[in-house]
């Protein structure tokens, strides 16, 4: 399967032969041909976005709630440096991307030409991988070979840097194959010692957790209907990182909620107190470990990743176990119901009994208002109207953020993408509209917060083009909230810069862009405002004021050990609690 | 407060570890090394490169780097998960040679100019290094051998009137007849 064409013509037709039918792109100079190559076809679909980082945000929810490849095309020079921070937040949550960027042909590589910049200087450190494609019997080869690296192992984005004079040439194109790279496999099946190893001390636990991560969804769907599998015949309770929400159903009575910074006390509680610590394809993240010497003391630490590196990265594994999350947790099942394993049923009985005790602390309790719109109550009414839905919900990042994962339950993998390790504010709405692109039918919610949206604002044009009905939610507190709290427990309650001035009329706002604008204040009227932005077949921003001070508990402050958390129904000044070491840490 | 880890009341102990890289030989590569110590903070001592096999287009890089054992296996496991790395080889875990090739300048000015010259020389054949250049006032010393002795080398050569040295940084491999 070799044929002559154009360098141009072969992006496109590889994206076909990687079953790509959608891209986000904006165009420019350095991208003209490929441009015409898409004009020219009609089995890949572009989304013009308004923004680059857009693109790639895009392109994310997209591939966070399909599974597939997200892909990305814009030009050179500010074309690829707008999209650096979408890569960025992709390398850092493990999303598969592969983004093409133009460049100045490559004789003026070097000359400072113009809109040239050094695309892969720039962007390897914020890639998986990246490429410059000098001579165009590379280029259907450094494809392939950008989706193989992409969304094998842990998944990350790779840039495809391809000079204009290369998209004219013409070369042979030869289809993808079997792609063998040469020097990338990642090990994909764990060590069989080690898992017979890992699961002897598990059946004898007393105390045992299972703490779930993004590997899980990235994993696939499957992985998390091992997980449920091997819950249900375990009963060990389990909890997730903010990044795997969602891969076990938060309805299942096994559920502890969210652990870390921002999670349950129950699951907080649980994971300092364990004695066996199962850690399935998350990374040991400072929000969830705090302050790392005090960090579960007690307990043999079992950690399942796919990436070697994540392994005693920060916390030291008793056993650790390299391999895919799907692959290891089918072999943990099948030889725990060969050996016949069960824990000692009233140890586990009294470890629920200790958990439930922490439950009843009733850590996301709130003290509601009937005249003013509690944010977390907004979250709950908007999850109550929604959830017998499919819905997917994105978000931006901050205290909003927060009270999503905290109010909002998913009982399936791949309905929640949020920014965790770079925490982009602005990743929310263009990330829903991948995430609509993708589920067309779909009720597409970004939990938004005043200030974020603000910063991918332009992508309501792009959602007004292609009639995508997203709906923004917006918790307005008219504080970039979460940057208050932290002035308020650390720095004296001096809000320097945090007030959210001069804010745009939402609904006009919305109005600009041709969508539907709906503000509520009063709690009575919620149920009934939710209502009319999900009847609304278009685009909806929904301008939701809520408490303006409203913090977001339970927290563990920073420096801190997970049985130091603050509650809700704390009393004193939170800014003696954290000594002046915590206030140096993020 | 006491800790609840027994271990994290010791002070680290840093040590220095030579790593082996075999990498395809594509552009920045190097940069994509050099840059993951960098981003990362890892400490780089001498680092060499160059490409070993042609017909494969693979290149040897020789690492040799400081830091406590964790942060040591961080870096290996760091090195290996960059897509171009082949191979990533602990040398120092190993029974292994490693070596440098060091020029040294000096030169002899002042009151105890022949003294020293003769003394310079003294030590070269001490060393074993070879006077690869002379005048009247200096020498050119090329000494190959482990980065001790070109230290050493290096140390005693500076009392006696060091103008200038270049180093290659380590090249390393093990020993045995097998491949790595
Ligand atoms: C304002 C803010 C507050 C936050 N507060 C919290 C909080 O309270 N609690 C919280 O949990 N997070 C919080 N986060 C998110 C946090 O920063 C991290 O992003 C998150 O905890 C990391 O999740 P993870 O450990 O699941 O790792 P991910 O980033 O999802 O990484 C996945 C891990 O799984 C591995 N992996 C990938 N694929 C596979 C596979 N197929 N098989 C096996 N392993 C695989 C990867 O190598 C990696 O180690 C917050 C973020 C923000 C912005
Ligand atoms: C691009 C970017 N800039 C700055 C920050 C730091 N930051 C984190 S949360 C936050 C405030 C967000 O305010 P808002 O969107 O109103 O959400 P709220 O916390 O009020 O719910 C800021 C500025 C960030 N995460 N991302
Ligand atoms: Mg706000």
């Amino acid at each position: 399967m070799s044929e002559m064409m154009t360098g141009a013509e072969m992006v496109v037709r590889a994206l076909r032969d990687h079953d790509v039918n959608h891209i986000f792109g904006y165009p420019g100079g350095a991208v003209l041909p490929i441009y015409d190559a898409l004009f020219q076809q009609n089995s890949v679909q572009h989304i013009l976005v308004r923004h680059e980082q857009g693109a790639v945000h895009s392109a994310e929810g997209y591939a966070r709630s399909s599974g597939k490849v997200g892909v990305v095309l814009v030009t050179s020079g500010p074309g690829a440096t707008n999209a650096v921070t979408g890569l960025t937040d992709a390398l850092m949550d493990s999303i598969p991307i592969v983004c093409f960027t133009g460049q100045v042909p490559t004789h003026l590589i070097g000359s400072d030409a113009f809109q040239e910049c050094d695309t892969v200087g720039i962007t390897r450190h914020c890639t998986k991988h990246n490429y410059l494609v000098k001579r165009i019997e590379d280029l259907p080869r450094i494809i392939h070979e950008a989706f193989y690296v992409a969304r094998s192992g842990r998944p990350g984005p790779v840039v495809i840097d391809v000079p204009k004079d290369i998209q004219f040439a013409r070369g042979v194109y030869t289809g993808p194959g079997e792609i063998i790279h040469k020097s990338y496999r990642p090990k994909m099946d764990g060590d069989t010692a080690r898992i017979e190893a890992a699961l002897a001390l598990m059946a004898k636990a007393k105390k045992p957790v299972f703490y779930t991560g993004g590997g899980i969804i990235n994993s696939g769907p499957e992985a998390s209907r091992l997980l449920r599998e091997f819950a249900q015949i375990t009963g060990f309770p389990v909890t997730s990182t903010l990044m795997g929400l969602g891969a076990f159903p938060a309805n299942n009575p096994q559920w502890l909620g969210m652990l870390g910074m921002h999670g349950t006390y129950e699951a907080n509680l649980a994971m300092h107190g364990c004695d066996v610590m199962v850690n399935l394809g998350a990374r040991f993240d400072d929000r969830i470990t705090g302050r790392l010497d005090a960090f579960s003391p007690g307990s043999k630490k079992i950690h399942v990743d796919i990436d070697p590196s994540s392994i005693n990265k920060n916390v030291k594994a008793d056993i650790g176990i390299v391999g895919d999350c799907t692959r290891v947790l089918a072999e943990m099942i099948r030889i725990w119901r060969e050996k016949k394993y069960q824990v000692d049923p009233e140890a586990l009985k009294s470890w629920w009994g200790e958990i439930n005790k922490w439950r009843a602390r009733n850590s996301l309790g709130y003290e509601n208002s009937d005249s003013i719109i509690k944010p977390q109550y907004a979250i709950e009414r908007l999850y109550a109207l929604t959830k017998d839905r499919s819905t997917y919900v994105t978000t931006e990042v901050g205290q909003h953020q927060m009270w999503a994962a905290q109010h909002f339950h998913f009982d399936e993998p791949n309905r929640w993408m949020t920014s965790g390790g770079l925490g982009t504010m602005g990743y929310g709405l263009p990330a829903a509209i991948g995430v609509q692109m993708a589920h067309p039918d779909a009720l597409v919610i970004d939990i938004a917060g005043e200030a974020s949206i603000l910063m991918n604002m332009q992508e309501m044009s792009t959602a007004a083009q292609y009639r995508l009905p997203v709906k923004i939610f917006i918790l307005n507190n008219e504080y970039m909230g979460m940057v208050r709290q932290w002035q308020e427990l650390l720095h004296g309650g001096r809000y320097s810069e945090s007030y959210s001035s001069a804010l745009p009329d939402f609904v006009k706002l919305a109005e600009a862009y041709h969508a539907k604008g709906i503000r509520c204040a009063d709690p009575a009227k919620l149920d009934a405002a939710i209502q009319e932005m999900i009847d609304y077949p278009g685009p909806v921003i929904f301008d939701c004021l809520v408490a303006k001070e409203e913090n977001c508990f339970p927290m563990i402050p920073s420096g801190k050990a997970h049985n130091e958390m603050i509650l809700p129904d704390f009393a004193g000044s939170v800014g003696d609690v954290i000594d002046a070491k915590g206030k140096q840490l993020v | 407060m006491k800790s609840h880890y027994a271990d994290q009341t010791e002070k680290p102990v840093t040590e220095r570890r030579t790593f082996c890289v075999l990498v395809d030989n594509e552009p920045g590569v190097l940069a994509r090394i050099a840059g993951m110590f960098s981003g990362r903070g890892y400490n780089i001592e001498s680092l060499t490169v160059s490409e070993t096999e042609h017909e494969k287009h693979l290149s040897r890089i020789t690492i040799v780097t400081s830091g406590t054992p964790s942060v040591l296996n961080q870096i290996e496991a760091q090195l290996d998960r960059l897509v171009p790395v082949h191979k990533v080889v602990n040398l120092s875990a190993k029974a292994s040679i490693e070596r440098e090739l060091a020029l040294v300048k000096v030169a002899q000015f002042g009151e105890h100019r022949g003294e020293h010259r003769m003394e310079a020389l003294r030590l070269a054949t001490a060393f074993g290094a070879k006077t690869v250049d002379a005048t009247l006032n200096s020498f050119i010393f090329e000494l190959a051998g482990p980065a001790d002795d070109v230290e050493r080398f290096i140390n005693l050569m500076t009392a006696i009137g060091l103008v200038e040295v270049s180093r290659t940084g380590a090249a390393a491999i093990a020993r045995g007849a097998e491949e790595m």
